[in-house]
């Protein structure tokens, strides 16, 4: 084997507004290897693996090939230099046919410049031969299941002859038997020489496959070693670790009667058998990875999403809830992951998505009582400490912290006794981080129950009473407040279920 | 601090009230250019001629706000006019041939509505379907034929009422309709909270369907009610009239400040977009502008207006996006 370093990166760094995403990065990838990179969501994998594609441009740092600086502005240019990728979410056109899909923006030229479909069907048709696959190259991907889309995306950076190729959760889509038809191709690939950089949270895969391993955590490199030298104690160890960034006591608040009961809430493809129970007074916390399915439960529950089987109890009482309606009648509301889908009105002013889900109030006896909307408006957002010039400025002009404290101020609207908080502190600054924590700490006082859906281990440690871990679509694990540590955590979330 | 605060007022000011003084402006020049403009007379007749248009307009307003718009709505006024002509012409009855009317209007528009909310049909796609399939019903329903002598049904369109033409004073009794609506109802509040942000709204716990249903509802009385004048004020039932009237009452709500990605747009700003275009036709057939003309600038002021509702959006967001960088 020839272990000349193929891929070199060196000192890269990367700003996002309010973040550094990538702090000096150093690592280097040798020919005929497996590289794995491990960490958190968020520490910066994925945005490195996007510097090295062409896709963002880094800040400072050069990315060198065969020790050579190279600058790559987008992922053409990539290819060019031998570098191909496989993405974590599947982008996809589903009116596209498989031949039309293997060969976007690499289509073969006839001699008068026209793209040259002989020549793509005849490359889709052994491409497809070899690999068994007996579909018709004029299948639409519409047509297809998910895994065989990744497995056609795998194929085709594969296609390309690349030397350096990026995976970036390969396997999060597709079957246990097609695992293997994967782990076979990336043997093949090291044994032509290539060297394959690949994002992975499942250690059994990491382990079996990995030549060498980089952990990443808050976009810096905590560590890089050969296989031999780690195990998964140690690579969980170094993976969370992460600072804290905003020290808050957590306060001691009497937990009260049980407020919401779920038990074995199931929704195909998405989640399975959780349960789980909160009450008043008490902060509970989901954990898990991208794609636990912790936020597909959550809208599931607040009847975003329809859910199949399972049973909600609320104050006792079982209930069935269809739609969001439902669920503000139960006295539940939830603050979205996603503030700018589901959570602002852009164009509209803060007093208006203050008053949203509470309108009936202020308008009643046909009119809208302006004086009562107003002082209910401004008492929330006082209490909320929301930053604003006025509350007829539109929402939009406001801080991301503003914006989150605006929607759950929407919410206090409605006095509800069940608050969902997914992701609450996302792309939010430090100082307004602390603040919702303390409203947190505020909305238990008063005997409201509060389930924290959050990727961030050392927040849930900090503020839960207890946590619930997901991993898959299910609830692997659930630790008291005695027990928590980000490794016991991280297990869990790391944890393959035996079905 | 407070010269910035001062500052942002006048900015919101501007952008808030900018479409009122285009509409003073525009008076102003038109006086200027032409004395006869300014006559009572005159301007009683911009206000007839424009007011079948803009109560169009003020359904286009709620269901642009809304996120979605009407193409039918010169179609189905045809097939309620002519509908209500002729029931006025079998029984005699004023009453029971308004109610017509607006049941048709309401009909239709409830179709548009099932199409929207049940098989969640894009509303340019529906509604241009409704519009050609009203279209043709009018003109089978009337075998092609204007239906005349319609005797007292022209009461309606060239009626009086406290010394006004009829369709001035419907015009503003809607004007106040929509802006009552649109202001102080739970129905209004959602309107633009749906316009703005439909998935947003939906997870706030608004029922989207019943409310874009309702919108369409509404839309269809004004439908209807402008179908009675329409066919009162040209003296009989004309399958095909007012065609082209959806695009005037779009234009009217574009101008007027309703913006079409949604969740922007007043009553009272419609009513002014109307007469910008009432008072730019008037002054240009007084000044002898030649007819082709008028229609290029008529285009053009759409043009601007939509210009001018992007350019001061992107106005808006800019001085936050500074800010965040300078972090």
């Amino acid at each position: 084997m020839n272990l000349d370093i193929k891929l070199r990166v060196s000192n890269i760094e990367k700003f996002f507004p309010g973040v550094k995403a990538l702090d000096k990065i150093n690592f280097a990838v040798k020919k005929g290897t497996v590289h794995v990179l491990c960490g958190e969501n968020g520490a910066g994998k994925s945005t490195l693996m996007k510097v090295i594609n062409g896709i963002y441009k880094q800040d400072a740092g050069q990315v060198l090939i065969d020790e050579k600086v190279v600058d790559i502005k987008n992922p053409i240019e990539a290819r060019s230099h031998g570098i191909s990728m496989i993405f974590q979410e599947l982008n996809y056109m589903p009116e596209m046919t498989i031949e039309e899909s293997l060969f976007v923006g690499n289509w073969p030229r006839d001699k008068f410049g026209q793209v040259d479909w002989k020549e793509i069907r005849k490359r889709t048709l052994q491409l497809l031969e070899k690999e068994n696959l007996s579909y018709s190259p004029e299948t639409k991907l519409k047509d297809l299941t998910v895994s065989d889309i990744q497995m056609l995306e795998i194929l085709k950076a594969i296609s390309y002859n690349s030397d350096i190729i990026i995976m970036d959760e390969p396997t999060s889509a597709i079957t246990q038997k097609e695992v293997e038809v994967l782990f076979k191709k990336i043997i093949e690939l090291k044994e032509r020489g290539a060297c394959i950089i690949y994002i992975s949270h499942k250690m059994d895969e990491i382990f079996r496959i990995a030549d060498e391993i980089t952990v990443f955590r808050d976009g810096c490199v905590v560590d890089s070693r050969p296989i031999a030298d780690y195990d998964m104690e140690t690579v969980i160890t170094q993976m969370v670790g992460r600072k804290l960034e905003s020290v808050f006591q957590k306060e001691d608040i009497a937990i009260g009667e049980q407020a919401l009961q779920v038990k074995g809430l199931t929704s195909a493809g998405k989640f399975k058998n959780v349960s789980f129970e909160v009450s008043q007074g008490e902060i509970i916390g989901f954990a898990g990875l991208m794609g636990a399915g912790r936020t597909e439960v959550m809208r599931g529950l607040f009847g975003l999403d329809e859910y199949q089987g399972g049973e909600v109890t609320i104050r006792g009482k079982k209930v069935h809830i269809k739609n969001v309606r439902d669920s503000i009648g139960h006295k539940m509301v939830m603050l979205s992951e996603d503030r700018r889908r589901f959570g602002i009105i852009p164009v509209r002013s803060v007093r208006e998505n203050v008053s949203l889900s509470s309108l009936k109030k202020f308008i009643y006896k046909g009119r809208l009582h302006a004086e009562e909307e107003n002082q209910v408006v401004e008492d929330l957002c006082k209490k909320m400490n929301v930053k604003t010039p006025s509350y007829e400025t539109s929402i939009e002009s406001l801080s991301g912290g503003n914006q989150q404290k605006v929607i759950l101020a929407k919410w206090m609207a409605t006095n509800p006794d069940i608050l969902i908080l997914d992701e609450p502190t996302r792309g939010i600054d430090v100082g307004a981080k602390h603040e919702i924590y303390k409203l947190m700490t505020m909305l238990a006082k008063q005997g409201k129950a509060v389930i924290m859906v959050s990727s961030e281990l050392p927040e849930l440690i900090m503020m839960c009473d207890k946590i619930y871990v997901m991993a898959k679509g299910e609830v692997t694990g659930m630790l008291t407040r005695d027990e928590f540590t980000q490794e016991k955590i991280m297990a869990y979330a790391t944890a393959t279920i035996t079905q | 601090m407070n010269a910035v605060n001062k500052d942002k007022l006048w900015t919101n000011l501007k952008s808030k009230y900018s479409i009122y003084m285009v509409l003073l402006a525009l008076f102003i020049i038109s006086w200027m250019a032409n004395e006869n403009f300014v006559s009572a007379e005159n301007l009683k007749n911009i206000s007839t001629q424009i007011s079948v248009g803009t109560i169009l307009a003020f359904g286009q307003t709620i269901l642009i706000i809304c996120g979605m718009l009407d193409l039918s709505s010169a179609s189905v006024l045809a097939l309620a006019g002519v509908l209500s002509v002729s029931v006025y012409k079998m029984t005699g009855s004023l009453t029971i041939a308004f109610a017509v009317a607006i049941i048709v209007g309401v009909l239709c528009n409830i179709l548009n509505g099932l199409m929207v909310t049940k098989f969640k049909a894009p509303p340019f796609i529906a509604t241009l379907a409704m519009m050609t399939m009203a279209r043709g019903a009018a003109l089978m329903y009337t075998n092609g034929q204007n239906i005349y002598q319609i005797g007292g049904y022209t009461v309606f369109g060239q009626g009086r009422i406290f010394g006004m033409p009829a369709p001035i004073i419907f015009m503003i009794g809607l004007l106040i309709i929509t802006w009552y609506i649109l202001k102080h109802t739970v129905f209004g509040r959602s309107v633009y909270a749906i316009g703005g942000n439909e998935e947003a709204a939906n997870a706030s716990g608004i029922n989207v369907d019943k409310i874009k249903m309702r919108a369409f509802i509404i839309n269809g009385i004004f439908v209807g009610i402008a179908g009675v004048l329409f066919m009162s004020r040209i003296n009989g039932g004309m399958p095909n009239g007012a065609i082209g009237y959806e695009f005037k009452a779009l234009t009217a709500a574009v101008i007027g400040g309703t913006s079409f990605t949604g969740g922007i747009g007043t009553a009272s700003g419609t009513l002014a977009g109307a007469f910008i275009v009432g008072f730019l036709d008037n002054i240009m057939v007084l000044v002898g502008v030649n007819s082709y003309l008028q229609q290029i600038v008529r285009g053009a002021i759409i043009a601007l207006a939509v210009i001018y509702d992007i350019w001061a959006k992107t106005k808006k967001r800019k001085p936050k996006l500074a800010s965040i960088e300078a972090k």
